[in-house]
């Protein structure tokens, strides 16, 4: 996505380097890198509650100290116990969030495009969405038993309606002005749904995604408070049991790294069928990619 | 031959938007329609294209009566509207899928030459011009080589001096294809620029006012006296369609 030949580009990319010279160079370099700036923050507030604490500022009995998390989580991942905790719950995760993304996507596509079925079904759909997720709770331990099942149809759930809702409104979102096109070139529907359908509302569809994804992460801890051996939000409890704040903490951190990770990873398994996109942020990003073009040359 | 006979149009609400115009238009001329605001410009073309059905009348191309989208029809909207997932080249393409890509590829190149814009083949449509996306939408609907392209006020958005290259452009991709052109403008120096024939409507409900046959030879030159003269005669044939301005208050 290298702006070639425009203008204003050429221009950004001649007034780049006396701009930045007056900074020092290896903190320019540093700050380049894409994941330095996201990581200053949680960084330096750790390490201002880490002097803290060393400093004897704090009472630590129920907030351990960064260094005291990490070894925590040291230790578990030693034991081996953090690698089954986290695969628990990623599978759980995992699976949940394949079923409620399919069957969201599915009755997202056939109500957004079909007005009749939208009539039909959209009502029934809005008004279960409105019941709290966790009402289903006893409803789905007693269908389907308090192990595997029940958890995954509860992470289902919570996945299933932002995805639904972002595929309908999306679809109903097209510009009808792009459908025309579509129409003087004699697309059928199978084509128009293909050709300018889908790609029209992908950017939309992975935000329908991430927002699953996220509500999937949170419906994986309620489901594991309620009643897991094994599992992060396993590890939640039995530190509240056990007294322990560090492991509470630790496994929290853990949530936190796999949240992240996973959302990574839906993005970039997207990222090249984005590449289109003429957003605002896409710009900035493409601007400071030619800045620092024009700087190493 | 395309052949408008006694073609109206009224909407579900009872507005009466085009009522009986007939035209006889032949393979390879150019014909642009002109009038005020709410003469029917925009149905007339979208009722060839088949985007909307006509309340009465009918549009035949070479005796084959137009219901829906015709394969011998394009069309060139206001708006660009090229699909901005797609390249340059992939948007000129659009409508070739059904052939193979060797030959596709060696149509798209073709059509992205005569504009001008050959070198832009893999760009997103993000990364260009008003003009140029717009010359990348004629290239779209030329390249599927239709019998009739219809243009809807194509160059209306663009500054004077793109748009009097748009022209240029156009003439070209004429003389190259050769097909019949139908174009609504509002704008009168145009339509004496480019048109064999210009239709002045007039409104509520649009109908013909009145047509003049403009035969200078091409290139025209906008400054000579009889080019004047022919611009005059349709500003004063469409102030008269419009009727006199009335100022309220």
């Amino acid at each position: 996505m290298l702006e070639l030949g425009s203008a204003v580009e050429n221009r950004r990319l001649a007034a780049a380097p006396s701009r930045v010279r007056t900074h020092p160079a290896f903190l320019h370099r540093l700050a380049a890198h894409p994941l330095a700036l996201g990581l200053a923050l949680p960084v330096l507030a750790a390490s201002a509650y880490e002097l803290a604490f060393r400093l004897g500022l704090v009472e630590a009995r129920l907030l351990p100290a960064p260094s005291h998390i990490l070894a925590t989580l040291y230790d578990l991942a030693r034991a081996g116990d953090l690698a089954t905790h986290v695969m628990a719950t990623s599978l759980r995760v995992l699976a949940g969030f394949a079923i409620g993304a399919a069957t969201g996507t599915a009755h997202g596509a056939l109500t957004g495009s079909l007005p009749l079925l939208r009539r039909l079904l959209d009502p029934t759909v809005q008004a279960l969405r409105a019941i709290p997720s966790l009402a289903w709770v006893p409803l789905f331990i007693l269908w389907l038993g308090i192990f595997e099942a029940s958890k995954i149809a509860l992470i289902a759930t919570g996945v299933f309606f932002p995805v639904y809702l972002g595929v309908m409104t999306s679809f109903a979102n097209v510009d009808r002005r792009l459908v025309e096109v579509g129409q003087m070139f004699r697309l059928s529907h199978a084509a128009l749904m293909r050709r300018i359908l889908l790609p029209a509302i992908l950017p939309d569809y992975v935000g329908a995604l991430r927002s699953g994804l996220g509500l999937g992460f949170m419906f994986v801890v309620a489901a594991e408070i309620m009643g897991a051996s094994e599992g992060l939000g396993f590890l939640l409890v039995d530190g509240q049991q056990l007294g322990k704040p560090d492991q509470i903490l630790a496994a929290i951190v853990a949530f936190a790294l796999i949240g992240k990770a996973a959302d990574y990873l839906l993005i970039a398994v997207f990222a090249p069928l984005l590449r289109w996109q003429d957003s605002y942020g896409r710009a900035r990003e493409s601007a400071r990619v030619a800045q620092r073009r024009g700087r190493d040359r | 031959m395309l052949i408008l006979d006694r073609l109206a149009k009224t909407y579900d609400g009872g507005v009466a938007a085009l009522g009986e115009v007939s035209l006889r238009i032949d393979a390879g001329e150019i014909v642009a329609v002109i009038g005020g605001s709410g003469c029917g410009k925009t149905t007339l073309l979208r009722l060839v294209a088949g985007l909307e059905h006509a309340s009465s009348g009918s549009i035949t191309l070479d005796g084959e009566a137009i219901r829906a989208p015709h394969p011998a029809i394009g069309f060139v909207f206001q708006e660009p509207r090229l699909f901005p997932w797609l390249t340059v080249a992939e948007n000129v393409g659009f409508g070739l899928a059904h052939l193979p890509a060797a030959q596709r590829r060696k149509i798209v190149e073709t059509a992205l030459a005569r504009v001008a814009l050959d070198a832009y083949h893999d760009r997103w449509p993000r990364e260009l011009s008003g003009g140029q996306a717009q010359r990348v939408a004629l290239s779209r609907a030329l390249a599927a080589e239709p019998k009739v392209l219809l243009l809807d006020e194509p160059f209306s958005a663009l500054d004077a001096l793109t748009r009097a290259n748009l022209h240029e452009h156009l003439l070209l991709l004429w003389q190259a294809y050769r097909p019949t052109l139908l174009l609504v403008t509002h704008d009168v120096e145009e339509a004496v620029k480019l048109a064999d024939r210009v239709i002045v409507l007039q409104p509520r409900p649009g109908r013909l006012f009145t047509a003049f046959v403009i035969d200078l030879p091409r290139p025209r030159d906008l400054l000579s006296a009889a080019f004047t003269q022919a611009k005059g005669a349709v500003l004063d044939a469409l102030a008269a369609a419009t009727g006199p301005v009335r100022i309220a208050g």
